[in-house]
Protein backbone atom coordinates (compact mmCIF):
# COMPACT_ATOMS: atom_id res chain seq x y z
CA UNK A 1 0.00 0.00 0.00
CA UNK A 2 1.40 3.35 -0.66
CA UNK A 3 2.11 6.02 2.11
CA UNK A 4 -0.63 8.52 2.69
CA UNK A 5 -0.40 11.69 0.10
CA UNK A 6 0.35 14.65 1.83
CA UNK A 7 -2.36 16.03 -0.74
CA UNK A 8 -4.64 13.75 -3.20
CA UNK A 9 -7.45 15.73 -5.09
CA UNK A 10 -9.42 13.32 -7.42
CA UNK A 11 -11.97 14.56 -10.09
CA UNK A 12 -12.01 18.01 -8.82
CA UNK A 13 -14.17 20.46 -10.31
CA UNK A 14 -15.44 23.89 -9.66
CA UNK A 15 -17.86 25.44 -11.67
CA UNK A 16 -19.15 28.73 -11.18
CA UNK A 17 -22.28 30.42 -13.12
CA UNK A 18 -19.71 31.87 -16.26
CA UNK A 19 -16.96 29.51 -15.62
CA UNK A 20 -15.20 26.01 -15.12
CA UNK A 21 -12.34 26.93 -12.59
CA UNK A 22 -11.58 23.08 -12.55
CA UNK A 23 -11.73 21.05 -15.07
CA UNK A 24 -11.09 17.60 -13.45
CA UNK A 25 -8.41 17.84 -11.79
CA UNK A 26 -6.58 14.87 -10.11
CA UNK A 27 -3.08 15.22 -8.46
CA UNK A 28 -0.95 13.29 -5.49
CA UNK A 29 1.30 15.29 -3.86
CA UNK A 30 4.07 13.34 -1.73
CA UNK A 31 5.03 13.65 2.00
CA UNK A 32 8.41 15.20 1.53
CA UNK A 33 8.09 16.48 -1.69
CA UNK A 34 8.60 20.00 -3.18
CA UNK A 35 5.97 20.54 -5.34
CA UNK A 36 5.29 23.23 -8.02
CA UNK A 37 2.06 24.44 -8.72
CA UNK A 38 2.62 26.29 -12.43
CA UNK A 39 0.09 27.96 -14.72
CA UNK A 40 -0.77 31.23 -16.24
CA UNK A 41 -3.28 33.59 -14.50
CA UNK A 42 -6.71 32.23 -14.21
CA UNK A 43 -5.56 28.69 -15.01
CA UNK A 44 -6.85 27.37 -11.67
CA UNK A 45 -3.84 27.57 -8.99
CA UNK A 46 -5.89 29.45 -6.29
CA UNK A 47 -9.09 27.59 -6.67
CA UNK A 48 -7.15 24.38 -6.54
CA UNK A 49 -5.62 25.07 -3.08
CA UNK A 50 -8.44 26.93 -2.03
CA UNK A 51 -10.20 23.77 -2.06
CA UNK A 52 -7.69 21.70 -0.27
CA UNK A 53 -7.29 24.36 2.61
CA UNK A 54 -11.30 24.56 3.09
CA UNK A 55 -11.48 27.83 2.11
CA UNK A 56 -13.60 27.25 -0.85
CA UNK A 57 -16.08 24.28 -1.90
CA UNK A 58 -15.44 21.89 -4.96
CA UNK A 59 -18.55 21.51 -7.10
CA UNK A 60 -17.21 17.76 -7.15
CA UNK A 61 -14.54 15.53 -6.29
CA UNK A 62 -12.43 15.01 -3.44
CA UNK A 63 -9.44 16.69 -1.70
CA UNK A 64 -7.70 14.95 1.37
CA UNK A 65 -4.67 16.46 3.24
CA UNK A 66 -2.42 13.61 4.68
CA UNK A 67 -5.37 11.00 4.20
CA UNK A 68 -7.92 13.45 5.49
CA UNK A 69 -11.29 14.67 3.61
CA UNK A 70 -11.57 18.59 3.72
CA UNK A 71 -14.89 18.58 4.49
CA UNK A 72 -15.79 15.28 6.33
CA UNK A 73 -12.45 15.37 8.40
CA UNK A 74 -11.61 18.98 8.05
CA UNK A 75 -10.23 19.74 11.48
CA UNK A 76 -7.68 17.32 10.99
CA UNK A 77 -7.36 17.82 7.58
CA UNK A 78 -6.90 22.06 7.81
CA UNK A 79 -4.54 21.29 11.41
CA UNK A 80 -2.04 19.93 8.48
CA UNK A 81 -1.64 22.22 6.22
CA UNK A 82 -0.65 26.04 6.47
CA UNK A 83 -1.13 27.94 3.56
CA UNK A 84 0.66 31.42 2.74
CA UNK A 85 -2.52 33.18 0.92
CA UNK A 86 -1.49 35.90 -1.98
CA UNK A 87 -2.74 38.67 -1.11
CA UNK A 88 -0.96 40.32 1.48
CA UNK A 89 -3.67 40.37 4.26
CA UNK A 90 -3.22 41.61 7.73
CA UNK A 91 -5.19 42.33 10.98
CA UNK A 92 -4.82 46.07 11.54
CA UNK A 93 -5.59 45.86 15.39
CA UNK A 94 -3.14 43.84 16.25
CA UNK A 95 0.95 43.25 16.83
CA UNK A 96 3.01 40.79 14.96
CA UNK A 97 3.26 38.85 18.41
CA UNK A 98 -0.53 39.22 19.02
CA UNK A 99 -1.42 38.33 15.39
CA UNK A 100 0.88 35.01 15.88
CA UNK A 101 -0.66 33.72 19.43
CA UNK A 102 -4.30 34.16 17.94
CA UNK A 103 -3.47 32.06 15.00
CA UNK A 104 -1.44 29.60 17.27
CA UNK A 105 -4.52 29.74 19.33
CA UNK A 106 -7.15 29.12 16.66
CA UNK A 107 -5.50 25.42 16.00
CA UNK A 108 -5.87 24.62 19.84
CA UNK A 109 -2.03 25.54 20.89
CA UNK A 110 -2.32 28.28 23.33
CA UNK A 111 1.04 28.09 24.98
CA UNK A 112 3.17 27.98 22.27
CA UNK A 113 5.17 31.09 22.60
CA UNK A 114 8.59 28.95 22.16
CA UNK A 115 7.86 28.21 18.69
CA UNK A 116 6.39 31.11 18.00
CA UNK A 117 9.50 33.39 18.53
CA UNK A 118 11.51 30.28 16.82
CA UNK A 119 9.79 30.91 13.94
CA UNK A 120 9.95 34.82 14.44
CA UNK A 121 14.11 34.51 14.60
CA UNK A 122 14.17 32.34 11.33
CA UNK A 123 12.26 34.59 9.37
CA UNK A 124 14.14 37.75 10.80
CA UNK A 125 10.76 39.36 12.58
CA UNK A 126 12.43 39.32 16.14
CA UNK A 127 12.54 42.66 16.23
CA UNK A 128 9.03 43.54 15.51
CA UNK A 129 7.62 41.46 17.92
CA UNK A 130 5.94 44.34 19.05
CA UNK A 131 4.87 46.35 16.58
CA UNK A 132 1.20 47.24 14.99
CA UNK A 133 0.56 45.30 11.53
CA UNK A 134 -0.14 48.33 10.10
CA UNK A 135 3.03 49.90 10.64
CA UNK A 136 5.29 47.15 8.79
CA UNK A 137 6.37 47.36 5.41
CA UNK A 138 5.31 44.83 2.55
CA UNK A 139 8.18 42.60 3.08
CA UNK A 140 7.81 42.28 6.28
CA UNK A 141 4.22 41.71 6.02
CA UNK A 142 4.70 39.13 3.84
CA UNK A 143 6.99 37.15 6.47
CA UNK A 144 4.22 37.72 8.86
CA UNK A 145 2.18 35.56 6.05
CA UNK A 146 4.54 33.24 6.32
CA UNK A 147 4.98 32.84 10.23
CA UNK A 148 1.27 32.62 10.58
CA UNK A 149 1.09 29.67 8.13
CA UNK A 150 3.40 27.70 10.46
CA UNK A 151 2.71 28.30 14.06
CA UNK A 152 0.89 25.17 14.08
CA UNK A 153 3.80 23.36 12.43
CA UNK A 154 1.62 21.97 9.42
CA UNK A 155 3.25 18.75 7.91
CA UNK A 156 1.85 20.20 4.36
CA UNK A 157 3.21 24.22 3.60
CA UNK A 158 1.28 25.92 0.65
CA UNK A 159 2.69 28.97 -0.26
CA UNK A 160 0.57 30.94 -3.28
CA UNK A 161 2.52 33.03 -5.17
CA UNK A 162 4.58 34.11 -2.37
CA UNK A 163 7.35 36.48 -4.22
CA UNK A 164 4.91 38.55 -6.16
CA UNK A 165 6.50 41.67 -5.50
CA UNK A 166 8.92 40.93 -3.09
CA UNK A 167 12.36 42.32 -2.92
CA UNK A 168 15.82 40.14 -3.38
CA UNK A 169 16.59 39.85 -0.51
CA UNK A 170 13.60 38.35 0.92
CA UNK A 171 12.93 36.37 -1.82
CA UNK A 172 16.30 35.14 -1.05
CA UNK A 173 16.31 34.51 2.46
CA UNK A 174 12.55 32.97 2.35
CA UNK A 175 13.73 30.20 -0.19
CA UNK A 176 16.61 29.78 2.17
CA UNK A 177 13.75 29.06 5.17
CA UNK A 178 11.43 27.30 2.87
CA UNK A 179 14.39 24.56 1.64
CA UNK A 180 15.15 24.03 5.43
CA UNK A 181 11.34 23.43 6.08
CA UNK A 182 11.34 20.64 3.37
CA UNK A 183 14.91 19.18 4.37
CA UNK A 184 13.15 18.46 7.77
CA UNK A 185 10.32 16.84 6.26
CA UNK A 186 7.45 19.52 5.61
CA UNK A 187 5.58 18.87 2.09
CA UNK A 188 6.15 21.76 0.38
CA UNK A 189 3.65 23.48 -2.56
CA UNK A 190 4.49 26.77 -4.27
CA UNK A 191 2.13 28.27 -6.80
CA UNK A 192 4.52 30.45 -8.80
CA UNK A 193 4.48 31.64 -12.19
CA UNK A 194 8.37 32.59 -11.82
CA UNK A 195 8.88 29.35 -13.99
CA UNK A 196 12.74 30.05 -12.63
CA UNK A 197 11.92 29.91 -9.58
CA UNK A 198 10.14 26.66 -9.64
CA UNK A 199 13.03 25.09 -12.17
CA UNK A 200 15.02 25.94 -9.47
CA UNK A 201 12.74 24.50 -5.89
CA UNK A 202 10.87 22.09 -7.27
CA UNK A 203 11.76 18.60 -7.79
CA UNK A 204 7.94 17.95 -9.45
CA UNK A 205 5.71 20.13 -11.07
CA UNK A 206 2.31 20.13 -12.40
CA UNK A 207 1.04 22.63 -15.04
CA UNK A 208 -2.43 23.55 -14.97
CA UNK A 209 -4.16 25.68 -17.89
CA UNK A 210 -7.58 26.52 -18.46
CA UNK A 211 -8.64 24.06 -15.48
CA UNK A 212 -7.20 21.40 -16.33
CA UNK A 213 -3.84 19.22 -15.40
CA UNK A 214 -1.87 19.12 -19.02
CA UNK A 215 1.48 17.83 -17.26
CA UNK A 216 2.53 16.51 -14.13
CA UNK A 217 6.50 14.65 -13.73
CA UNK A 218 9.42 15.14 -12.30
CA UNK A 219 10.63 18.79 -13.25
CA UNK A 220 14.27 17.37 -15.15
CA UNK A 221 11.81 15.01 -17.05
CA UNK A 222 9.80 17.98 -18.43
CA UNK A 223 12.95 19.58 -19.69
CA UNK A 224 14.36 16.46 -21.11
CA UNK A 225 10.66 16.29 -23.09
CA UNK A 226 12.33 18.90 -24.99
CA UNK A 227 15.78 18.37 -26.14
CA UNK A 228 18.51 19.31 -23.73
CA UNK A 229 20.23 21.44 -26.04
CA UNK A 230 19.07 24.00 -28.53
CA UNK A 231 20.83 25.64 -31.26
CA UNK A 232 19.77 29.49 -32.23
CA UNK A 233 20.89 30.61 -35.57
CA UNK A 234 20.67 33.23 -38.15
CA UNK A 235 20.39 32.53 -41.48
CA UNK A 236 20.78 34.36 -44.93
CA UNK A 237 19.10 32.00 -46.49
CA UNK A 238 15.98 29.21 -45.86
CA UNK A 239 16.53 26.63 -43.50
CA UNK A 240 17.47 22.97 -45.29
CA UNK A 241 14.43 21.12 -45.51
CA UNK A 242 16.14 18.15 -43.57
CA UNK A 243 16.41 20.50 -40.07
CA UNK A 244 12.69 21.66 -40.45
CA UNK A 245 11.63 19.03 -38.20
CA UNK A 246 13.78 20.29 -35.57
CA UNK A 247 12.75 23.50 -35.55
CA UNK A 248 10.65 25.12 -32.09
CA UNK A 249 10.72 28.55 -33.15
CA UNK A 250 11.09 30.17 -36.80
CA UNK A 251 10.47 33.49 -38.38
CA UNK A 252 12.78 36.62 -39.64
CA UNK A 253 15.44 35.06 -40.51
CA UNK A 254 16.21 33.75 -37.22
CA UNK A 255 15.46 30.00 -36.56
CA UNK A 256 15.41 27.62 -32.53
CA UNK A 257 16.05 23.98 -33.27
CA UNK A 258 16.23 21.02 -31.10
CA UNK A 259 19.00 19.02 -31.32
CA UNK A 260 19.90 15.68 -29.33
CA UNK A 261 23.04 16.95 -27.77
CA UNK A 262 26.23 19.30 -28.25
CA UNK A 263 27.42 17.18 -30.44
CA UNK A 264 24.56 17.33 -32.61
CA UNK A 265 25.33 21.04 -32.95
CA UNK A 266 28.13 20.35 -35.72
CA UNK A 267 25.77 18.22 -37.80
CA UNK A 268 23.37 21.14 -37.69
CA UNK A 269 25.98 23.62 -38.83
CA UNK A 270 27.58 21.37 -41.70
CA UNK A 271 23.97 20.52 -43.18
CA UNK A 272 23.38 24.13 -43.00
CA UNK A 273 26.75 25.20 -44.78
CA UNK A 274 26.01 22.44 -47.84
CA UNK A 275 22.74 23.69 -48.59
CA UNK A 276 24.14 26.98 -48.45
CA UNK A 277 22.08 28.81 -45.74
CA UNK A 278 24.86 31.38 -44.99
CA UNK A 279 25.05 31.33 -41.05
CA UNK A 280 25.43 34.78 -39.62
CA UNK A 281 24.74 33.66 -35.67
CA UNK A 282 25.09 30.89 -33.85
CA UNK A 283 24.03 30.50 -30.02
CA UNK A 284 23.58 27.41 -28.28
CA UNK A 285 21.60 26.72 -24.81
CA UNK A 286 19.20 24.62 -22.76
CA UNK A 287 15.45 24.59 -22.64
CA UNK A 288 13.67 26.52 -19.42
CA UNK A 289 10.62 25.36 -18.04
CA UNK A 290 9.33 27.88 -19.95
CA UNK A 291 10.15 26.55 -23.40
CA UNK A 292 8.43 23.52 -21.89
CA UNK A 293 5.30 25.40 -20.66
CA UNK A 294 4.40 27.26 -23.50
CA UNK A 295 5.00 24.27 -26.02
CA UNK A 296 2.35 22.48 -23.74
CA UNK A 297 0.40 25.30 -23.63
CA UNK A 298 0.14 25.61 -27.40
CA UNK A 299 -0.21 22.06 -27.69
CA UNK A 300 -2.95 21.83 -25.47
CA UNK A 301 -5.08 25.09 -26.90
CA UNK A 302 -4.37 23.10 -30.68
CA UNK A 303 -6.00 20.06 -29.33
CA UNK A 304 -8.96 22.05 -28.10
CA UNK A 305 -9.42 23.85 -30.84
CA UNK A 306 -9.59 20.53 -32.67
CA UNK B 1 18.98 30.73 12.45
CA UNK B 2 18.47 28.62 15.63
CA UNK B 3 19.91 25.30 15.55
CA UNK B 4 17.27 23.88 17.57
CA UNK B 5 15.42 21.00 14.94
CA UNK B 6 12.12 23.23 14.93
CA UNK B 7 10.22 20.73 12.61
CA UNK B 8 11.05 17.45 14.08
CA UNK B 9 7.84 15.10 13.19
CA UNK B 10 6.62 17.01 10.81
CA UNK B 11 5.29 14.65 7.59
CA UNK B 12 4.39 12.05 9.87
CA UNK B 13 1.12 9.59 9.44
CA UNK B 14 -1.92 11.26 10.78
CA UNK B 15 -2.25 8.73 12.90
CA UNK B 16 1.28 8.71 14.70
CA UNK B 17 1.56 9.44 18.54
CA UNK B 18 2.84 13.41 19.35
CA UNK B 19 6.25 13.73 18.93
CA UNK B 20 8.40 16.21 20.42
CA UNK B 21 7.62 18.83 17.81
CA UNK B 22 4.18 17.73 16.58
CA UNK B 23 2.49 19.31 19.91
CA UNK B 24 -0.63 16.54 19.57
CA UNK B 25 -3.92 18.69 18.78
CA UNK B 26 -7.03 16.89 19.41
CA UNK B 27 -10.23 17.93 18.39
CA UNK B 28 -11.89 19.02 21.51
CA UNK B 29 -9.06 20.78 22.49
CA UNK B 30 -8.67 22.58 19.07
CA UNK B 31 -12.76 23.24 20.02
CA UNK B 32 -12.43 24.73 22.84
CA UNK B 33 -9.01 26.65 22.15
CA UNK B 34 -10.37 27.97 18.92
CA UNK B 35 -13.61 29.21 20.35
CA UNK B 36 -12.02 31.19 23.39
CA UNK B 37 -8.87 32.37 20.92
CA UNK B 38 -11.64 33.71 18.68
CA UNK B 39 -13.40 35.49 21.66
CA UNK B 40 -10.70 36.28 22.81
CA UNK B 41 -9.62 38.55 19.74
CA UNK B 42 -12.89 39.65 18.82
CA UNK B 43 -13.16 41.28 22.55
CA UNK B 44 -9.70 43.28 22.26
CA UNK B 45 -10.43 44.32 18.61
CA UNK B 46 -12.53 46.48 20.32
CA UNK B 47 -11.09 47.05 23.67
CA UNK B 48 -8.31 48.70 21.25
CA UNK B 49 -11.07 50.90 19.91
CA UNK B 50 -12.69 51.63 23.71
CA UNK B 51 -12.86 55.23 22.98
CA UNK B 52 -14.48 54.72 19.88
CA UNK B 53 -17.09 51.74 20.79
CA UNK B 54 -17.14 52.47 24.51
CA UNK B 55 -16.90 55.64 25.47
CA UNK B 56 -18.36 56.88 22.71
CA UNK B 57 -21.63 55.57 22.46
CA UNK B 58 -22.04 55.98 26.40
CA UNK B 59 -21.42 59.81 25.65
CA UNK B 60 -24.46 59.49 23.02
CA UNK B 61 -26.66 57.84 25.62
CA UNK B 62 -25.95 60.88 28.35
CA UNK B 63 -26.47 63.36 25.44
CA UNK B 64 -29.96 61.90 24.58
CA UNK B 65 -31.08 61.81 28.56
CA UNK B 66 -30.02 65.52 28.92
CA UNK B 67 -31.82 66.51 26.05
CA UNK B 68 -35.36 63.97 26.75
CA UNK B 69 -35.15 64.07 30.09
CA UNK B 70 -35.02 67.77 30.09
CA UNK B 71 -37.15 68.83 27.61
CA UNK B 72 -40.25 66.15 29.00
CA UNK B 73 -39.21 65.76 32.89
CA UNK B 74 -42.13 67.61 33.82
CA UNK B 75 -44.64 66.94 31.21
CA UNK B 76 -44.94 63.16 30.63
CA UNK B 77 -45.59 60.38 33.29
CA UNK B 78 -45.31 57.82 31.48
CA UNK B 79 -46.06 55.00 34.33
CA UNK B 80 -47.69 56.03 37.37
CA UNK B 81 -45.17 57.62 40.18
CA UNK B 82 -42.00 57.28 38.05
CA UNK B 83 -40.72 60.61 36.65
CA UNK B 84 -39.57 60.83 32.66
CA UNK B 85 -36.11 60.62 33.30
CA UNK B 86 -36.34 57.37 35.10
CA UNK B 87 -37.90 55.88 32.80
CA UNK B 88 -36.02 57.01 29.98
CA UNK B 89 -32.92 55.49 31.56
CA UNK B 90 -33.65 51.63 30.92
CA UNK B 91 -35.30 52.73 27.36
CA UNK B 92 -31.59 54.67 26.95
CA UNK B 93 -29.15 51.49 28.28
CA UNK B 94 -31.19 48.94 26.49
CA UNK B 95 -31.00 50.77 23.05
CA UNK B 96 -26.91 51.26 23.44
CA UNK B 97 -26.66 47.66 24.43
CA UNK B 98 -28.40 46.20 21.62
CA UNK B 99 -26.69 48.60 18.84
CA UNK B 100 -23.59 48.26 20.24
CA UNK B 101 -23.86 44.07 19.79
CA UNK B 102 -25.41 44.97 16.78
CA UNK B 103 -22.35 47.13 15.56
CA UNK B 104 -19.41 44.40 17.01
CA UNK B 105 -19.92 41.11 14.93
CA UNK B 106 -21.18 42.75 11.71
CA UNK B 107 -18.71 45.47 11.55
CA UNK B 108 -15.69 42.58 12.39
CA UNK B 109 -17.15 40.78 10.12
CA UNK B 110 -17.17 43.33 7.34
CA UNK B 111 -13.90 44.80 7.45
CA UNK B 112 -12.33 41.10 7.56
CA UNK B 113 -14.27 40.21 4.46
CA UNK B 114 -13.33 43.45 2.75
CA UNK B 115 -9.72 43.25 4.03
CA UNK B 116 -9.23 39.81 3.69
CA UNK B 117 -7.95 39.03 6.80
CA UNK B 118 -11.01 36.71 7.72
CA UNK B 119 -8.79 33.72 5.88
CA UNK B 120 -7.00 33.37 9.26
CA UNK B 121 -10.13 32.48 10.81
CA UNK B 122 -11.21 30.36 8.08
CA UNK B 123 -8.11 28.45 7.43
CA UNK B 124 -8.19 26.81 11.00
CA UNK B 125 -10.13 23.84 12.02
CA UNK B 126 -12.60 26.24 13.78
CA UNK B 127 -16.30 25.09 13.13
CA UNK B 128 -19.30 27.04 12.42
CA UNK B 129 -20.69 27.05 15.77
CA UNK B 130 -17.57 27.80 17.71
CA UNK B 131 -16.99 30.60 14.91
CA UNK B 132 -20.84 31.63 15.42
CA UNK B 133 -21.04 31.16 19.39
CA UNK B 134 -17.42 33.35 19.59
CA UNK B 135 -18.69 36.46 17.43
CA UNK B 136 -21.99 36.37 19.31
CA UNK B 137 -20.47 35.86 22.71
CA UNK B 138 -18.04 38.69 21.38
CA UNK B 139 -21.14 41.06 20.32
CA UNK B 140 -23.08 40.12 23.91
CA UNK B 141 -19.63 41.66 26.08
CA UNK B 142 -19.61 44.51 24.39
CA UNK B 143 -23.27 45.10 24.29
CA UNK B 144 -23.01 44.07 28.00
CA UNK B 145 -20.30 46.75 28.49
CA UNK B 146 -21.61 49.28 26.57
CA UNK B 147 -25.34 49.19 28.64
CA UNK B 148 -23.20 49.06 31.90
CA UNK B 149 -21.26 52.07 30.64
CA UNK B 150 -24.39 53.83 30.00
CA UNK B 151 -26.36 53.07 33.05
CA UNK B 152 -23.62 54.01 35.32
CA UNK B 153 -23.47 57.95 33.79
CA UNK B 154 -26.90 58.25 34.08
CA UNK B 155 -28.12 56.60 37.05
CA UNK B 156 -27.41 59.42 38.89
CA UNK B 157 -29.79 61.60 36.90
CA UNK B 158 -32.78 59.59 38.70
CA UNK B 159 -31.71 56.70 39.87
CA UNK B 160 -34.64 53.88 38.99
CA UNK B 161 -35.34 51.31 41.30
CA UNK B 162 -34.96 47.46 40.73
CA UNK B 163 -37.05 45.70 41.37
CA UNK B 164 -37.02 42.68 39.31
CA UNK B 165 -33.20 42.13 38.58
CA UNK B 166 -33.20 38.84 37.19
CA UNK B 167 -35.20 40.20 34.34
CA UNK B 168 -32.50 42.98 33.74
CA UNK B 169 -29.81 40.38 33.58
CA UNK B 170 -32.21 38.30 31.00
CA UNK B 171 -33.67 40.65 28.66
CA UNK B 172 -29.87 42.05 28.27
CA UNK B 173 -28.58 38.73 27.34
CA UNK B 174 -31.69 37.83 25.26
CA UNK B 175 -30.97 40.99 23.28
CA UNK B 176 -27.65 41.30 23.21
CA UNK B 177 -27.13 38.11 21.61
CA UNK B 178 -30.29 38.07 19.58
CA UNK B 179 -28.46 41.90 17.78
CA UNK B 180 -24.92 40.20 17.60
CA UNK B 181 -26.90 37.36 15.63
CA UNK B 182 -28.41 39.62 13.30
CA UNK B 183 -25.01 42.19 13.32
CA UNK B 184 -23.46 38.44 12.37
CA UNK B 185 -25.86 38.04 9.17
CA UNK B 186 -25.85 41.14 7.98
CA UNK B 187 -22.23 41.45 7.90
CA UNK B 188 -22.10 37.99 5.95
CA UNK B 189 -24.42 39.39 4.17
CA UNK B 190 -22.71 42.90 2.88
CA UNK B 191 -20.17 43.12 0.33
CA UNK B 192 -19.40 46.78 1.33
CA UNK B 193 -19.67 49.00 3.89
CA UNK B 194 -22.50 51.11 2.77
CA UNK B 195 -24.74 47.77 2.49
CA UNK B 196 -24.32 47.51 5.95
CA UNK B 197 -25.19 50.70 6.93
CA UNK B 198 -27.91 50.66 4.81
CA UNK B 199 -28.93 48.00 7.30
CA UNK B 200 -27.92 49.43 10.11
CA UNK B 201 -29.79 52.81 9.26
CA UNK B 202 -33.09 51.48 7.32
CA UNK B 203 -33.18 48.41 10.00
CA UNK B 204 -31.91 48.43 12.87
CA UNK B 205 -32.20 52.45 13.89
CA UNK B 206 -35.89 52.47 12.87
CA UNK B 207 -36.71 49.43 15.18
CA UNK B 208 -34.80 50.43 17.74
CA UNK B 209 -36.32 54.14 17.76
CA UNK B 210 -40.00 52.78 17.49
CA UNK B 211 -39.66 50.32 20.00
CA UNK B 212 -40.81 52.27 23.28
CA UNK B 213 -37.51 53.51 23.95
CA UNK B 214 -38.62 57.05 24.80
CA UNK B 215 -42.62 56.66 25.51
CA UNK B 216 -44.71 53.83 26.25
CA UNK B 217 -46.37 51.88 23.49
CA UNK B 218 -49.74 52.20 25.28
CA UNK B 219 -49.71 55.90 24.50
CA UNK B 220 -49.78 55.31 20.54
CA UNK B 221 -53.28 55.31 19.02
CA UNK B 222 -54.64 51.60 18.27
CA UNK B 223 -52.97 51.10 14.61
CA UNK B 224 -49.33 52.23 15.58
CA UNK B 225 -49.70 50.11 18.63
CA UNK B 226 -50.43 47.41 16.65
CA UNK B 227 -47.65 47.78 14.59
CA UNK B 228 -45.11 48.16 17.56
CA UNK B 229 -46.43 44.70 18.54
CA UNK B 230 -45.06 43.37 15.59
CA UNK B 231 -41.29 45.11 16.38
CA UNK B 232 -38.98 42.50 18.16
CA UNK B 233 -37.30 45.27 19.57
CA UNK B 234 -40.44 47.01 21.05
CA UNK B 235 -40.35 43.21 23.54
CA UNK B 236 -36.61 43.61 24.39
CA UNK B 237 -37.23 47.13 25.65
CA UNK B 238 -40.51 46.10 27.72
CA UNK B 239 -38.89 43.40 29.16
CA UNK B 240 -35.87 45.21 30.40
CA UNK B 241 -37.28 48.23 31.56
CA UNK B 242 -39.81 45.12 33.50
CA UNK B 243 -37.26 44.26 35.69
CA UNK B 244 -36.55 47.89 37.16
CA UNK B 245 -40.10 48.98 37.16
CA UNK B 246 -42.16 45.70 37.28
CA UNK B 247 -44.57 47.64 35.31
CA UNK B 248 -44.56 47.61 31.30
CA UNK B 249 -46.49 47.75 28.40
CA UNK B 250 -47.10 43.89 27.57
CA UNK B 251 -46.16 40.67 30.22
CA UNK B 252 -42.32 39.97 30.64
CA UNK B 253 -42.93 35.99 29.59
CA UNK B 254 -44.71 37.18 26.24
CA UNK B 255 -41.81 39.60 26.04
CA UNK B 256 -38.84 36.73 26.69
CA UNK B 257 -41.02 34.07 24.59
CA UNK B 258 -40.75 36.73 21.30
CA UNK B 259 -37.24 37.41 21.97
CA UNK B 260 -35.85 33.90 22.24
CA UNK B 261 -38.02 32.84 19.32
CA UNK B 262 -36.52 35.40 17.46
CA UNK B 263 -33.07 34.42 18.76
CA UNK B 264 -33.97 31.08 17.84
CA UNK B 265 -34.58 32.17 14.36
CA UNK B 266 -32.25 34.23 13.31
CA UNK B 267 -29.41 31.37 14.79
CA UNK B 268 -30.65 29.41 12.51
CA UNK B 269 -30.29 31.51 9.72
CA UNK B 270 -26.75 32.38 10.66
CA UNK B 271 -25.82 28.97 11.03
CA UNK B 272 -27.14 27.49 8.08
CA UNK B 273 -25.12 30.41 5.87
CA UNK B 274 -22.36 28.95 7.96
CA UNK B 275 -22.93 25.73 6.90
CA UNK B 276 -23.07 26.50 3.49
CA UNK B 277 -20.39 28.62 3.46
CA UNK B 278 -22.55 31.60 2.18
CA UNK B 279 -20.27 34.49 0.87
CA UNK B 280 -17.56 33.13 3.41
CA UNK B 281 -16.37 29.82 1.70
CA UNK B 282 -17.24 30.70 -2.34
Amino acid sequence: MPEIAAIEVTALFKRYPRVTALDGVSLRVEQGEFFGLLGPNGAGKTTLISIVAGLARASSGRALVMGHDVVDDYRAARSRIGVVPQELVFDPFFTVRETLRFQSGYFGLRRNDEWIDEVMANLDLAAKADANMRTLSGGMKRRVLVAQALVHRPSVIVLDEPTAGVDVELRQGLWAFIRRLNREGHTIVLTTHYLEEAQQLCGRVGMLEGGRLIALDRTQALLHRLADVQVRLRLRGDLPPALRAQAVEQGDGRVRLRVGSAADVEGVLAACREAGSGIEEVEVGHADLEDVFMQLIAGDRERRAA
Amino acid sequence: MSGVDVTAGAGKDPGSPPSRGRPRISPAATSAAGFRTLLAKEVLRFWKVSFQTVAAPVLTGVLYLLVFGHVLEDRVEVFPGVGYTAFLIPGLVMMSLLQNAFANSSSSLIQSKITGNLVFVLLPPISNREFFLAYVAAAVTRGLVVGAGVLAVTVWFAPPPLRAPLWIVVFALAGSALLGVLGMIAGIVSEKFDQLAAFQNFVIMPATFLSGVFYSVNGLPPFWQAVSHLNPFFYMIDGFRYGFFAVADTSPWLSLAIVLAALAVASAIALSMLARGYKLRS
